[in-house]
């Protein structure tokens, strides 16, 4: 429409039609508006607040504006930090390997072995069924099944297959990677999913008839063209688990650290500035896991 | 007259309080409380109140209003919001309801104005504990921010704290209580008598203490000092070294697996305890009654080396005066009067003029909070519901009993930052 518009107004160059020309070159950037001034407002500007706050001097009491970068030199040069970070880091490449891996094999199922669309639909629709209910009701469920006293133990040791309760079954690292892997396996299998329902079925069918085995079937053509999918996918959960703080703190039972528990423990303590300087941290962190994941698969290319 | 409503089992908590103001309400008004020359109601006062929220109950409010026409609007933050706020919008209240080791940072920053005691109606009847630091002539005073350290200032507009009583009270307490470690004892096995049991190696995996970095040094700081690994010069003062070596003691206790979990709320300690994950940790007096509600078993062990207490009171906003600060008079010399007190008493909690919250419950009742005899009959939460069958008898004792073996009060260190980051160390270890 633009370059119809533009064409008109090379032939007459008469004053209202400029008129029309000029607001017609504006009507892009009206369109971008309300979403560049929504993102403007409640995106860039509160990260740029907090990029500011987190050169700041506090106390107890109050914040006073500053440039100082002692909440940096604070957060980066403590072993906490590190050791923290590497702790979350942990998290997210065991969730991630898992998810990736449980997340593929029930989107495979669902596109490759449900005959039906509808039945496809329906079952999606089942496994997004425990995520009707909260986050926080989905994580705690898992305490009286993991307790001491809880249901895996007690049936255990009621059929004799272990003579004492396991413990290492909740408040420990086994107990947050699995609430994790059941809390956020769906964030990998939806996204997966949908390009494999979008893979062309005539280019596994000319696969087999040009000889290949359903493993190179697999390796060769669906993963290849699964991997939009599945960064997107590696994106939603390495983010959540890199930003998690409440699966950490319940499944761990508080002796467990991550980075955005640093975070709430600072600033329930009220140093905003250095929870300011822990988040650019992270943000910087998580960026630059989310470039390499785009370096690797241009996620728009494979769409 | 505040027991009939006690015994209404079964009607809704809001109901039950709304009857009981007004049962109570009507008794004000046909002179069982005298004494309150001021009705506000025709001229409308409403006193801001913001505190930690462990008195900044509704019920209060309603009988508030209903006694003297003094509307009450009720804000409850956490204990560093609480600082925070006190200190940097010193116009968003008239009555702080804060802790004493808060009143300690907030109180010289000028934010606050002391009360005169002569205007206190009950100021005699104050327990000594917030006047002197001495609950009885022969006690000895607690380490950490004692309350009347923080009591008194030299004159109205001082800003540094009195070492003596004076006319001018920074606070009046509210509500205080001394903690100790719950136990359950169906599974602990054998007799608790020290802090520094929950280090026994027979807990291991089975023992909590909370994650609140300021309360939680101070219970490791009892059962540093029960073990015999330090003895501190004021436990609610620690020095940089002697942070270091309770906190190095702590990260070797949980590297150990001596520790099953860090609660954070209330809840958690509740959950932590009833399900047996936990046998032996910290907790709140309500959160031992909430376990026993249940019906599983759970004391409040009293132990040799005492107790690690808390309390909280109310300070006037600076900018009161005039109207507002007469009603703010009137309001603290009610909430001193007897039924705010009963009603605290009631809920497992002490309050500042015992003399007065005698009169406003049964011979029984104050038989079983106060003076730690056995339950006639069965005892009342304030919500109707049955705390204790009769026959019952208070863990740790009477009141005297308990508050006299006060080891060390909730504080604020100088090293409080430090402490904090070594804190954090210990949760990240």
């Amino acid at each position: 429409m633009a370059a119809a518009l533009e064409q008109s107004a090379l032939v007459t160059s008469a004053k209202p039609t400029r008129r029309r020309l000029s607001l017609a070159r504006f009507a892009p950037y009206l369109q971008a508006t309300p979403l560049a001034l929504i993102l403007g407002a409640f995106l860039l500007l509160p990260i740029l607040m907090i990029a500011v706050v987190s050169f700041w001097d506090y106390d107890f009491a109050a914040m006073y504006p500053d440039f100082l970068t002692t909440n940096y030199s604070d957060t980066l040069g403590s072993w906490v930090t590190w050791k923290t970070y590497l702790n979350t880091l942990k998290y997210a490449a065991i969730v991630w390997a898992l998810t990736l891996l449980i997340g593929f094999w029930v989107a495979y199922f669902l596109a490759f072995h449900i005959r039906t669309t509808a039945m496809q639909m329906v079952l999606f629709l089942i496994c997004t069924v425990p995520f009707l209910t909260s986050n926080i009701i989905r994580m705690i469920s898992w305490i009286p099944v993991l307790g001491r006293n809880g249901l895996v133990n007690s049936t255990l040791v009621q059929i004799g297959l272990i003579p004492k309760p396991i413990e290492w079954l909740l408040y420990s690292e086994f107990a947050v990677v699995l609430a994790m892997v059941h809390l956020y396996t769906l964030f990998m299998v939806t996204p997966i999913f949908n390009t494999l329902m979008r893979i062309d079925k005539s280019l596994i069918e000319a696969a087999r008839d040009a000889g290949a085995s359903g493993w190179q079937v697999l390796w060769n053509v669906v993963i290849p063209l699964a991997k939009p999918g599945m960064a997107i996918g590696t994106i939603f959960v390495v983010t959540l688990v890199m930003a998690d703080f409440s699966t950490v703190q319940v499944m761990s039972g508080g002796q467990s650290a991550s980075v955005a528990l640093m975070m709430k423990n600072q600033m329930s303590l009220l140093q905003y500035p250095a929870a300011a300087a822990n988040a650019v941290v992270l943000l910087v962190l998580v960026l630059l896991m989310v470039a390499g994941i785009l370096r690797i698969v241009d996620i728009r290319k494979e769409l | 007259m505040t027991n009939t409503t006690d015994k209404k089992i079964g009607i809704s908590r809001r109901s039950l309080l709304k009857t009981g103001a007004a049962a109570v309400g009507l008794a004000a008004g046909s002179g069982a409380i005298t004494g309150f020359p001021t009705i506000w109601a025709q001229n409308p006062i409403t006193l801001r109140q913001f505190g930690t929220g462990v008195s900044n109950l509704n019920a209060i409010a309603d009988k508030c209003k209903a006694d003297l026409g003094i509307t009450l609007e009720m804000t409850a933050t956490d204990s560093d919001a609480a600082a925070q706020r006190a200190v940097t919008q010193p116009d968003s209240y008239d009555i702080a309801d804060i802790e004493y080791w808060i009143a300690k940072k907030v109180y010289p920053s000028g934010v606050m104005q002391p009360m005169d005691v002569k205007k206190l109606k009950y100021y005699d009847k104050i327990v000594p504990l917030f006047i002197t630091g001495k609950l009885t002539p022969d006690s000895v005073i607690a380490q950490g921010t004692a309350p009347h350290t923080v009591g008194f200032v030299e004159a109205q507009d001082a800003k540094t704290f009195a070492k003596e009583p004076t006319q001018w009270m920074t606070m009046v307490p509210t509500i205080y209580n001394a903690d100790t470690l719950g136990i359950r004892p169906d599974l602990v096995g054998r007799d608790i008598t020290t802090w520094a049991d929950i280090m026994d190696p027979a807990f291991k995996g089975k023992a909590a203490i909370l994650n609140i970095p300021s309360i939680g040094i101070m219970d490791a700081a009892m059962i540093m000092e029960a073990m015999g690994n330090i003895k501190y010069a004021d436990k609610g003062n620690m020095t940089k070294e002697e942070i270091d070596k309770t906190i190095d003691f702590l990260i070797k206790a949980k590297q150990d697996g001596q520790f099953r979990a860090f609660w954070k709320s209330f809840d958690e300690s509740v959950n932590l305890m009833a399900s047996g994950e936990v046998v032996i940790q910290s907790m709140w007096s309500p959160a031992v009654a909430a376990v026993r509600s249940k019906g599983i078993a759970c004391k409040y062990q009293p132990l040799k080396e005492g107790y690690r207490s808390w309390g909280g009171g109310l300070g006037l906003a600076a900018h009161l005066k005039g109207a507002e600060l007469d009603a703010a008079y009137e309001y603290i010399n009610w909430y001193l009067s007897g039924w705010v007190g009963a009603y605290l008493n009631r809920q497992g909690y002490y309050s500042a003029a015992m003399d007065t919250a005698k009169q406003f419950m049964s011979e029984d009742e104050w038989g079983y909070w106060v003076d730690g005899k056995p339950a006639k009959g069965d005892i009342m939460a304030p919500d109707g519901k049955v705390m204790e069958k009769a026959g019952a008898v208070r863990d740790g004792g009477s009141f005297v009993e308990r508050m006299g073996k006060v080891a060390c009060w909730n504080s604020v260190m100088d090293e409080d930052r430090y402490m904090v980051r070594r804190w954090n160390e210990f949760i990240a270890a």
